[in-house]
């Protein structure tokens, strides 16, 4: 440690990594766990989330709920903005999780072909 | 990739609930899942809240588990780590009064809602053991600022515009005392670091130190070369300062040269015995010298004249805890905290009678009411408030009618209390305020050092008055000279050990005088606490004739034909274990 900006560096190396405790975040990504989710491949999808999140550098916390209910549509993901709107994707996969993000998350863009309205 | 955090209370009260066989449970089950890339386990220092523990926080979901235990760890890690199924059950809640509904939003519960942390910013959130941690939120940024961008004169003036003052009890202007320090010529200077918490029931500074020990490091580097002197009874705290002062040297954060610049400065943790007059200053400077823990007289200040005879700043833990953030947001972040004498926040140790026992951390200011009722959650079993003690043994009691001033060093001083280091025990209609007092004063006589005699003999002589009045033997005149040397050990005693020691009683004499005159005058305790002025008898009216109480006495004091002739207690044979009123069925046996 020579300077604060070596400081600083090892600051922010590890800031990202406790941004996870704050409890504040632009949005909230909630996928859908129940066991009729991981067995249509929900994990893939949540890690997809959690790891392009990370890389893009956004505010977004990814957490896991329970059955949301529409079996025959699992994967399924919820995104709520801050004031609470929320966004349903259905038939999720690693792949689509990386464009929401990039675009929902990113650019506040709904990505409406993977929306249940689109199905 | 990480994706969520648990968060394990380590602090010592969750420790002793077994909060290290939870995380390895965690840990060990998080494996055999196959998450243990995904969730971290981490453990923390503690949440305040220790009354539930232990604790365990799932963020970034903000859900706080309580009273955990070791066979609740794979339901959360099975429903809410893997599915994502809250477990309900075990989750911290609020119920909303108007509407009876639970809630669990951690952030709108009464406890921590009132709360504001600056001392306790990073307890719970870090792991005091990683140094990373730290840095992330923000760690060593105003150690660095102070030394590559800030003269040693702006460091001070910053302290002393934010009105900082001690938080170990005697609450002295925190940038005063750095500036008599920096103004002594000297080619060498010490910074102290007071961790000998010694109050019953005060456990602030022990929490820091478990929880964030580099927010004391960072600050006394920015104070000088220095001692942190803690009690050798926090076996954790030390252990972590010891981790905490190790990582600091490895990251050239402790030393020589730091940032580049041409300061030096290094830190050794001493431990004293755990002797409460050790908190006081020179008494603890004497310590650190290998000498016997005494008081000395001042002046000379430690400011001019301290350990090894050099220019010693001495602050306690939590004054220290408040300097980086100083620091880094500006005196006037500071100042808009708290009142207008008394700046910032203030940590206490709720204890006693109280639903919520833990710590809290609340803006100067504040009123008791909202500290003990709201954050509190009031006294358990619906029984009545009847006082508060803070200050420890040498504070003093505030009554219902103080309930609404709001706390700082000068209001409390000014209502016959003080704030001290923070501890706050509330007592109910349940509590003998004589026996309170003779609790301190009991306390005080095994601590005092026995150095000037007012202190040695004077308390002893309290303590026994206090304990004759307890036991029925007291007189009116026994009130009298009791309160007459009260005065008289005020004013005579060396240091402040000595000149607080008779404040419990004052102030229990002041509000309480009635409780007093009852002991003595119709040998009655009201809150039917002193054994000796109680006694036990049989209600013939509601006695069954059972024989149940006489069964259970150890001592046959009970007498009586079974299914014939009512049982009676034989006074003089009864030892007053109460062993009888616990087994009748009837509430037939009563204490007056």
């Amino acid at each position: 440690m020579k300077s604060l900006a070596d400081l600083k560096a090892l600051r922010d190396q590890t800031k990202k990594r406790l941004d996870l405790r704050d409890g504040e975040s632009d949005y909230r990504v909630v996928v859908g766990m129940g066991t009729c989710g991981i067995a249509a491949g929900a994990r893939p999808v949540l890690n997809a989330f959690v790891e392009e999140i990370a890389k893009e550098n956004l505010k977004a916390s990814v957490t896991q709920i329970g059955c949301i209910g529409m079996c025959s549509y699992e994967p399924l993901v919820e995104i709520y903005d801050k004031e609470g709107n929320k966004t349903t994707y259905v038939h999720m996969d690693a792949n689509k999780a990386v464009e929401i993000v990039k675009k929902h998350i990113g650019q506040g863009i709904v990505c409406e072909n993977y929306t249940i309205g689109a199905k | 990739m990480e994706r969520m955090n648990v968060l394990i209370c380590g602090g010592t009260g969750c420790t002793s609930s077994k909060s290290d066989l939870i995380e390895q449970e965690f840990t060990r089950l998080l494996q055999e899942k196959g998450l243990e890339k995904e969730v971290k386990v981490v453990k923390t220092g503690c949440f305040g809240l220790c009354q539930k523990g232990p604790i365990v926080a799932i963020h970034p979901d903000r859900v706080f588990y309580c009273q955990v235990k070791v066979e609740d760890v794979s339901e959360i890690v099975n429903e809410h780590i893997y599915k994502g199924r809250r477990v309900e059950r075990l989750e911290m809640h609020d119920v909303d009064e108007a509407t009876q509904e639970k809630v669990f939003n951690i952030d709108k519960i009464r406890f921590y809602a009132k709360q504001k942390r600056i001392a306790l910013r990073n307890c719970g959130v870090i792991n005091p053991e990683d140094i990373n941690e730290y840095i992330a939120r923000d760690g060593y940024m105003a150690l660095g600022k102070a030394l590559t961008e800030m003269t040693p004169a702006e460091v001070v003036d910053e302290i002393k515009k934010s009105g900082l003052r001690g938080r170990g009890g005697g609450g002295f202007p925190t940038g005063l005392k750095w500036q008599f320090a920096a103004k002594e010529v000297n080619d060498q200077k010490y910074v102290i670091c007071n961790a000998d918490e010694g109050d019953p029931g005060a456990f602030m500074d022990r929490s820091i130190l478990e929880g964030d020990p580099h927010s004391v490091i960072e600050a006394m580097a920015i104070a000088g070369y220095g001692y942190i002197y803690s009690r050798a009874e926090y076996p954790i705290a030390v252990e972590r300062l010891n981790i905490a002062i190790g990582q600091a040297r490895e990251l050239g954060l402790l030393g020589k040269n730091i940032f580049s610049t041409d300061f030096s400065f290094d830190l050794e943790l001493r431990l004293g015995a755990g002797a409460f007059v050790c908190g006081e200053e020179t008494a603890l400077i004497a310590s650190i010298e290998g000498k016997r823990g005494m008081p000395m007289p001042k002046p000379p200040f430690p400011a001019q004249k301290g350990v090894w005879g050099k220019p010693t700043i001495i602050n306690n833990v939590e004054t220290f805890a408040n300097v980086a953030q100083i620091i880094n947001n500006g005196a006037d972040w500071f100042k808009s905290i708290g009142t207008e004498k008394s700046s910032g926040t203030k940590v206490f140790a709720l204890g006693g009678k109280v639903v919520n026992t833990g710590l809290v951390e609340v803006p100067m200011g504040t009123t008791l009411r909202e500290v003990i009722y709201e954050i509190g959650g009031g006294c358990p079993n619906n029984k009545r408030f009847k006082a508060v003690q803070t200050g420890g043994p040498s504070g003093g009691c505030l009554t219902e009618k103080d309930l609404d001033s709001p706390i700082d060093f000068d209001t409390l001083v000014a209502k016959g209390s003080m704030m001290g280091s923070g501890g706050m025990i509330v007592m109910d209609e349940d509590n003998c305020m004589v026996d309170i007092a003779r609790f301190y004063m009991d306390f005080i006589v095994d601590e005092s050092c026995g150095k000037c005699t007012p202190c040695r003999v004077g308390t002893k002589r309290l303590l026994e008055m206090l304990t004759d009045i307890c036991e029925g033997r007291g007189t009116m005149e026994t009130i009298d000279e009791l309160e007459k040397l009260c005065y008289t050990i005020k004013s005579t005693a060396l240091c402040g050990l000595g000149q607080t020691a008779p404040n419990p009683v004052l102030s229990t004499l002041r509000f309480f005088r009635d409780e007093y005159e009852a002991h003595v005058k119709e040998k009655r305790c009201p809150a039917k606490v002193c054994k000796a002025l109680l006694s036990y008898s049989i209600d013939p009216t509601k006695c069954k004739k059972c024989s149940l109480c006489a069964k259970n006495c150890p001592v046959q004091a009970i007498s009586g034909v079974p299914g014939v002739e009512p049982f009676k207690i034989d006074t003089s044979k009864c030892i007053k274990c109460g062993a009888c009123m616990t087994s009748c069925h009837f509430n037939a046996v009563e204490l007056r």
